[in-house]
């Protein structure tokens, strides 16, 4: 039953995304170029669908995390990390310039599998390649000197 | 560079559309919606048992284009422009910085800014900023 709505709960996920078209990289590009506003080009639509995302979570969450415990499990897993570290700003600064490249961030770009694009699966093989490795990274013994460990629970 | 048209409608309520599966996948399962880290999970190390419900999370993003192509006749609009080396590069740097940086646009922009996280709040300034410096470095630049 919980696997079932799983399937469904990423279905409406991959629906968010299409609705809001942020599973087109040109259009997240678009967003992504301030110099366009001069030109004309830029396409603000992006900030409406963080708008509409953020809105949504953060009252049904302050719902939800009303509650004692989840329908499906015995408790909430939230991240309880508090203070900044360097790992967490250079992980989104690496992301943030591969965005860049294509207009693809892990969600969109799992959705356009489905499209049955070639560009999707390349860019999906590579993404699961360096996930892979910066896993592999993070539970070497010898780097928990100079990388903090992560939270396991945050996202 | 293709021109694309603002879409502020669309783009709201699929953007609320993403909310609900956030909140459902939290009243349900207690976790937080992070694309990155619900993928990144399904390889190993293993930690818990709950790859099955992760991997049925990511098929149903997956199936979401089929869904729609089955309820609206058409598949929507997807514009790719980068060449495969290009692909290749951008997805090593999204796939390792997601998890360095323990998330996403989802667990971090959504879920994170949603629990008014200070973490989360950095990381997306930081990748936005980065994403921009890059946009701006390839569309103006070169």
């Amino acid at each position: 039953m919980a696997i079932l709505l799983q399937f469904a709960i990423g279905l409406v996920f991959g629906a968010g995304l299409l609705l809001s078209r942020m599973s087109n990289p040109a259009k997240v590009l678009n967003f992504l170029d301030l110099g366009g506003i001069a030109s004309g080009n830029w396409d603000p639509s992006l900030a409406f669908v963080m708008a509409g995302a953020v809105a949504v979570t953060f009252a049904g969450y302050r719902h939800v995390l009303r509650r004692s415990q989840p329908l499906f499990a015995e408790r909430f897993h939230l991240p309880t990390k508090r203070e900044l570290d360097l790992r967490i700003v250079t992980g989104a600064a690496i992301f943030g310039i591969g965005w860049g490249l294509v207009g693809f961030c892990p969600g969109p770009a799992l959705t356009a599998l489905g499209f049955g694009s070639r560009a999707a699966f390349i860019f999906v093989g590579a993404m699961l390649a360096g996930m892979w490795l910066a896993r592999f990274l993070s539970h070497m013994p010898s780097l928990s000197r100079i990388a903090t460990p992560a939270d396991p629970l945050e996202t | 560079m293709t021109a694309t048209s603002f879409t502020p409608v669309a783009s709201l309520i699929g953007g609320a559309l993403i909310g609900v599966a956030a909140v459902m996948l939290m009243a349900l399962t207690g976790r937080i919606a992070g694309v990155s880290g619900i993928t990144a999970r399904l390889l190993p190390p293993y930690e818990d048992d709950q790859f099955a419900g992760r991997l049925a999370f990511v098929a149903g993003l997956v199936a979401a284009p089929l869904v729609a192509l089955v309820v609206t006749g058409r598949l929507p609009v997807q514009t790719i422009e980068a060449g495969t080396a290009t692909l290749v590069v951008a997805g090593l740097l999204v796939g390792f910085g997601t998890v360095w940086g323990n998330g996403c646009t989802s667990g971090h922009g959504v879920c994170g800014l949603s629990r008014l996280s200070m973490r989360a709040l950095v990381a997306t300034i930081t990748f936005m900023a980065t994403g921009f410096a890059t946009v701006f470095v390839v569309r103006h630049l070169s």
